[in-house]
């Protein structure tokens, strides 16, 4: 009852694990970004969830209706959308600029070279 | 024009960044981005005298009021804080020119001083902010022009340290941003004053004990508390000197004043302190950074990797600090994030001078340095004495009032423990004299050759500040004690 009830925030946690997960046992840079973007949107799907009010309808004012939902997380993770693409051009500007440098975007061979000089 | 200056703080660096893409010429940007900072500095120092005179500064941004608009709201502690960030600022920029000459190619220079005004603006900004989500807005300002900055290094491990911090600093900030979520779900407000005002009539519920976690651990982060340091000494050793010098001196300030904010003023000390076991976490986790980066930092052969290690141990001070609880252990923390910025500042510059002039901040090059940068080897002595903490010096100041009050709060191990990490600062501080004046150079007889000027006024600036500071201690004890007291006064 409690799961299908709440089955966003499910979502939420499971794409938060799924995420962190891959940044942390990914070895190559391009599937730790990836990772990162999904623990990323993990936090945008909790924010949108956390907007919605029960019955409410979109917050745009019309006759005849009472009950909203509120628009400021809404607006809040756009900024954070915002970020989040920032910093995934940057991760990947970075990951070119290893490739280049050290010829490969393997965490573990990029390890071994700089251990080696 | 006075009304605006809690905004004015923010903007004008934030409004400069992007107009240094438009001067073309290395020299004039940097002249440009000086006065920038200057203005800055002086807008802080304006806002630290209208504080200390009239009390707590509300601005509402756009006019819109407290709880529905942005506030920035100015009071003791952030007005010393933003003091603190925008002096230094302006002190390493003053010798960012001579450096970025040497250890940049002429077209990233220019990217430097834009990079380097958006880390300013969103660490001052992060500071001046009453909003938590603006908070997050501001930290994610800074940290992605820090990471651009520490990729500038021309080692190309520097690439991977910044890639490193990047995936570090955003889970971070990430893990920032999902506690604001949780306490916005709780209390429906995101204005920092509003929130403390109403998260003690919630109590301990698990949505806001899980926000209380979120926030530590990004924040933890952020400002490199044992065991969450792993991406700062890579990043500190590669990254270009000056970068060094500032994001050393400023950058993990801020995460401590974002630490004090939260834990103190937004959580209160009854919630954070009491009802969670976190004093104990906290003194703990500050002990062992102390000790243990302290122990690593005597085996490190990069000097500026040595540092950076002895910035995690500094860190875990001023954590200590806060763990205590008491008024006196807050004072003594925000002493120390003032001296550790001069002491951080003085030394990472002075190595700056070396890269500069030897090329290499490697042990070895500091053989017989002593006779041939007599100068900058005297600053860096200055420097480490005042992180070992002996009398007459900046360090020394902060380390007694941190140890008078855990003596006073009866943490007798952690006082005995804080002197042990004392005396293993002298090891690695020592480390560095030995080589610079006991060891022949490996070229004997080679002239002086001292640093340029333009390098060694700003580091002897800041050394000589180390040495005023721990003699005339009447501005940061009076402002520390005011602030501590009005934190603690607010939460009891």
């Amino acid at each position: 009852m409690l799961v299908a009830a709440l089955y966003n925030y499910w979502i939420v946690i499971a794409l938060m694990m799924i995420g962190l997960f891959v940044v942390i046992l990914g070895g190559n840079l391009v599937k730790k970004i990836i990772g990162l973007n999904i623990f990323q949107t993990s936090v945008f799907i909790f924010y949108i969830s956390v907007g919605k009010v029960d019955g409410g309808s979109a917050p745009i004012l019309t006759e005849g209706v009472e009950l909203y939902s509120n628009p400021l997380p809404h607006v809040l993770i756009l900024t954070a959308i915002v970020v989040g693409i920032a910093t995934t051009a940057l991760a990947l500007a970075l990951a070119i600029r290893i490739k280049q440098a050290y010829g490969t975007i393997e965490e573990r061979d990029i390890q071994t070279r700089d251990s080696q000089c | 024009m006075l009304a605006h200056l809690p905004v004015l703080q923010v903007i004008l660096p934030l409004v400069a960044a992007p107009s240094c893409l438009i001067i073309r010429k290395s020299g004039l940007v940097w002249l440009f981005t000086f006065l920038v900072s200057l203005a800055a500095l002086t807008v802080s120092a304006l806002l630290l005298q209208q504080v200390i005179d009239s009390g707590v500064i509300s601005y509402h941004l756009g006019g819109w009021d407290a709880p529905w608009g942005i506030e920035y709201r100015i009071d003791i502690l952030n007005a010393w804080v933003l003091l603190i960030v925008s002096a230094l600022g302006t002190v390493v920029l003053a010798a960012a020119h001579t450096s970025i000459r040497r250890e940049l190619e002429e077209g990233q220079q220019i990217l430097f001083y834009t990079l380097y005004l958006l880390c300013f603006s969103g660490l001052l900004g992060i500071v001046a902010t009453g909003d938590v989500f603006n908070v997050f807005v501001f930290l994610e300002i800074s940290s992605l022009s820090t990471y651009a900055l520490i990729a500038l290094g021309r080692d190309r491990r520097a690439l991977w340290a910044a890639f490193q911090y990047l995936v570090m600093g955003t889970v971070g900030a990430t893990f920032l941003l999902i506690g604001i979520g949780f306490l916005y779900m709780v209390t429906g407000t995101l204005n920092m004053q509003d929130l403390a005002a109403r998260l003690p009539a919630i109590g301990t519920s698990t949505t806001v004990l899980a926000a209380f976690a979120f926030i530590l651990v990004g924040i933890c982060l952020k400002l490199a508390l044992f065991p969450l340091h792993l991406w700062l000494p890579n990043a500190y050793a590669y990254a270009p000197s000056v970068v060094t010098a500032f994001i050393a001196a400023t950058a993990t300030k801020v995460a401590v004043y974002l630490l004090i904010r939260f834990t103190v003023s937004i959580f209160g000390v009854d919630f954070s302190l009491s009802v969670l076991p976190l004093q104990h976490l906290l003194i703990g986790l500050g002990l062992l950074g102390v000790l243990t980066a302290s122990v690593v930092a005597v085996y490190q052969m990069n000097i500026k990797r040595m540092f950076a290690y002895s910035s995690v141990a500094q860190v875990g001070y001023m954590i200590v600090g806060i763990g205590l609880g008491t008024a006196a252990g807050l004072q003594a923390t925000l002493l120390h994030l003032f001296n550790h910025a001069l002491m951080k500042g003085a030394l990472f510059l002075a190595l700056a001078g070396v890269v500069y002039r030897v090329g290499s901040a490697n042990i070895s090059a500091f053989r017989g340095l002593g006779r041939r940068m007599p100068w900058t080897m005297g600053a860096i002595v200055i420097g480490g004495i005042s992180l070992i903490g002996m009398p007459l010096t900046a360090g020394f100041i902060s380390k007694w009032y941190l140890i008078s009050a855990a003596v006073d709060s009866s943490h007798w191990l952690v006082a005995l423990l804080l002197v042990a990490g004392s005396l293993l600062a002298v090891a690695y501080v020592w480390r560095l004299v030995e080589a610079a004046y006991f060891h022949s150079p490996e070229t004997p007889d080679k002239p002086a050759d001292e640093a340029p000027l333009s390098l060694l006024i700003p580091t002897w600036l800041l050394a000589l500040a180390n040495l005023y500071f721990g003699v005339d201690t009447r501005l940061p004890l009076a402002v520390t004690e005011m602030a501590s007291r009005t934190l603690f006064g607010g939460a009891l």
